[in-house]
């Protein structure tokens, strides 16, 4: 009897396999994407090495004063003298750890709603979200027993996460309101949500903030005041409560009809429909929105600037204006770049995650 | 059959009343909101009325008394808060114009580059995206002039390039145009090659409906644009005389020259609203499946051809309005000069001026009024373009 032997497998051909194929495939197809792979090379040959000659190889890490940056790279010693103005700005340096602990709270606090498997998480999430709130109050500003520390000596990256956070806490259910206003029945109150939503997404936050800083006092009683930095959340809240809005508008139109309609069947009032059958999906729909709106105004805390508060921004500013450091003002932005890229580069991530979690399609 | 008999109205029913209870609540909203004005309007009044501030627009015919760094019409500072506001107004529209086409340009190559087959190109589209769109537009605006702008060498050691254009901490100096007795002819010229076009295109238009040949109209185009004002040139000599600007002293004289805050401006702004405009290219080219191409391809058509009557016009529908607020968040955004002081609508109108003469209330809704209308017309415009290229459907 004959037995079969088969003979063994052939390599795969050269021309599609292994790093030559790849190249040839991807940046060498023809001969204009040839060219453009030349360019890209050159521009990165361009900017590359130079940049990392100066970031890293050249730099001065290590010293105390500016005469220790004695190379020609970036002069990273100034950051490293200022990190604690950066972070807290004039906020007492004893006090300090009331900051750090406000911020681990949060971290803890909020690690929970992050887990998917935790039960009980909406409640626990109410709870957090309306006892943290006085927490840090009281951690950061002090009081019955902490010592007060003023709004005015908050600053550096502390202050703008304050603003962001804040901001986005208040402008998410005014913006569910409004949301809710602008597809309600009743004219009236359509009519007054669309102007409200209209105006504020009209203007620059730049007028927005100059509004709260130097309007707000003509509009108020007499010896009624705020600080400058209720004023300018004031300014903050309204101004995002009017993106948010949309985003929440975008989540509403995108229910179907039927559910409006399966809801109002079953005998529930206008609260009842919105708020166990509508809002749920509608907001489960608009959370990566949500966050990119959350990103752009991150982003636009820096803006405070304008009305002198010293965010971040500001007191990276501040601090390259120092005699002492002059000529520093690459360094301080390319480092006030870094950490705001850091938070907006991560919540984009956590947004398109977000997306790619929620989305219940069948497209895959 | 069922006749639809009305529910009997339960007695003392009117709270339970959805009509009745709409009308209870719209008029409770309107008068919240009358009352919260009334009570802003009053409170305005007897504040300004301690502080001894008239109101009205009257100070607009004052005398403004400082200096402006770049003004686009003339002026001197004896002429009135009016004439500021106007070239306030004038300079943001230069920077959002400026700002609104270059972006555009950066943004929709960065776009195609991202999509690109090549691998090295896509990566570095979207490594510039990632990064530009993740840093705040006022740092990168502080970054270009006070890092960059500021850090140039002096007039005396300035970049030049081709001895025409000099690069220094005070701008960038370029030659000024200025119109030669030729420049009527080379209008003329342009002004027939316009036409020939137009008359080229209808005929392969026609002759396209009847035999179904194509003539390549936009190669042509190309060439009758370059031919005949090129040999206007020629024959008869540059349309423009240029003035290159010159060392004198310690400064240049003569040319035109781009004031650090203005390149510092369009460059961030630019930068960062092209890596939103990459994104929105990107989705929009990636909206039109793929079927349509091989439809297309399947019907015969090249791919140039499938590009400009199949992909291109139904990505443009997915790209517009989300483009639309692009631009309008660039116009919005180049408020943010006020931080490094180049004369616009906020760092003149509503710094400047506010601070001198106290006119909050009037300078600042002027100023809210001018980016409102801004606004409404940029979407006014996009919104009949878009109506324009939008499907119709059955």
């Amino acid at each position: 009897m004959q037995t079969h032997h088969f003979k063994p497998d052939l390599p795969p051909p050269r021309q599609s396999i292994g790093p030559a194929a790849w190249l040839r495939a991807n940046l060498f197809s023809s001969w204009f994407n040839g060219l453009l792979t030349v360019v890209a090379l050159y521009l990165i040959w361009l900017i590359v090495p130079p940049l990392v000659q100066w970031a890293f190889l050249d730099a001065d890490w290590l010293g105390e004063t500016r005469a220790d940056c004695t190379s020609d790279g970036a002069c990273w010693v100034f950051i490293k003298q200022r990190f604690g103005q950066f972070m807290y700005g004039f906020y007492p340096t004893e006090l300090r750890w009331r900051v750090d602990l406000t911020v681990v709270l949060a971290i803890l606090g909020a690690a929970p709603l992050f887990i998917s498997a935790m039960p009980r998480k909406a409640l626990y999430g109410i709870v957090f979200l309306l006892v943290y709130p006085l927490v840090a109050y009281w951690l950061l500003h002090g009081g019955m027993g902490l010592e007060v520390v003023r709004t005015s000596q908050w600053g550096g990256l502390m202050l703008t996460l304050v603003i962001a956070a804040v901001g986005i806490a208040g402008a998410l259910p005014l913006g569910i309101a409004l949301a809710l206003g602008r597809r309600s029945d009743m004219p009236a109150i359509r009519v007054i949500c669309v102007t409200f939503i209209e105006f504020w997404r009209g203007v620059p936050l730049i007028t927005v903030l100059f509004m709260s800083s130097v309007m707000l006092p003509l509009f108020l009683p007499e010896g009624m005041s705020f600080d400058k930095l209720i004023r300018a959340l004031i300014g903050v809240i309204l101004f995002q409560s009017a993106y948010i809005a949309e985003v929440v508008r975008g989540g509403l139109q995108a229910i179907p009809k039927g559910q409006y309609e399966a809801a109002e069947a079953m005998g529930l009032g206008y609260w009842r429909v919105m708020g166990l059958v509508i809002l749920p999906q509608a907001l489960k729909m608009v959370i990566p929105g949500i966050v990119n709106t959350f990103i752009s105004l991150f982003k636009d805390t820096s803006l405070v600037i304008i009305i002198g508060l010293f965010d971040l921004l500001n007191s990276i500013k501040q601090a390259t204006t120092d005699p002492a450091w002059l000529g520093m003002a690459t360094e301080g932005y390319v480092f006030a770049a870094l950490v705001f890229w850091i938070f907006c580069f991560g919540m984009s991530r956590y947004s398109m995650h977000l997306e790619r979690k929620l989305d219940t399609s069948h497209k895959h | 059959m069922q006749t639809a008999a009305k529910a009997p109205r339960p007695k003392g029913s009117l709270w339970t009343d959805p009509k009745a209870r709409a009308w209870v609540f719209q008029l409770v909203a309107i008068l919240v909101v009358v009352a919260l004005g009334w009570f802003l309007y009053s409170n305005t009044m007897i504040n300004l009325e301690k502080r001894g501030i008239t109101t009205g627009f009257a100070f607009l015919n004052n005398t403004a008394g400082f200096g402006i760094a770049q003004h686009l019409i003339e002026y001197t500072e004896t002429d009135s808060y009016g004439r500021v506001f106007l070239i306030g107004l004038l300079n943001t529209l230069l920077v959002s114009v400026i700002g609104i086409v270059m972006a555009t340009l950066l943004g929709f190559t960065l776009g195609i580059a991202r999509l690109a087959p090549n691998w090295l190109v896509s990566r570095l589209a979207t490594v510039y995206i990632e990064i530009f769109r993740n840093i705040p537009p006022l740092l990168q605006i502080l970054f270009w002039y006070f890092a960059v702008m500021l850090s140039l060498p002096g007039p005396r050691q300035s970049l030049g390039v081709f001895d025409n254009f000099y690069l220094n901490s005070r701008g960038l100096y370029v030659p000024a145009p200025s119109v030669s007795d030729t420049f009527g002819l080379f209008l003329g010229a342009l002004a027939v090659s316009i036409v020939a076009i137009i008359v080229l295109g209808r005929w392969a238009k026609l002759r396209r409906e009847a035999t179904g040949q194509i003539f390549p109209v936009a190669l042509s185009a190309i060439g009758i644009l370059l031919l005949v004002p090129g040999i206007a040139v020629i024959v008869a000599g540059s349309p423009l005389d240029w003035t290159t600007p010159k060392l004198t002293g310690f400064n240049f004289t003569d040319g035109w020259v781009l004031i650090p805050e203005l390149i510092a401006l369009t460059l961030a702004l630019t930068m960062y609203t092209a890596a939103f405009i990459a994104e929105i290219v990107r989705a929009g080219i990636q909206s039109v499946s793929h079927g349509q191409t091989e439809a297309a391809s399947s019907l015969g058509l090249p791919p140039g051809r499938t590009l400009h009557l199949v992909v291109i016009p139904q990505a443009l529908r997915v790209i517009i309005p989300p483009l639309t607020s692009q631009y309008l968040n660039l116009a919005k955004n180049s408020s943010l000069a006020a931080a490094i002081g180049y004369p616009e609508m906020v760092s003149l109108f509503a710094g400047t001026v506010l601070n001198q003469t106290g006119q909050a209330i009037e300078v600042i809704a002027i100023t809210m009024s001018v980016y409102l209308a801004i606004s409404i017309s940029i979407s006014m415009l996009m919104n009949w373009y878009n109506k324009r290229i939008a499907l119709i459907e059955r």
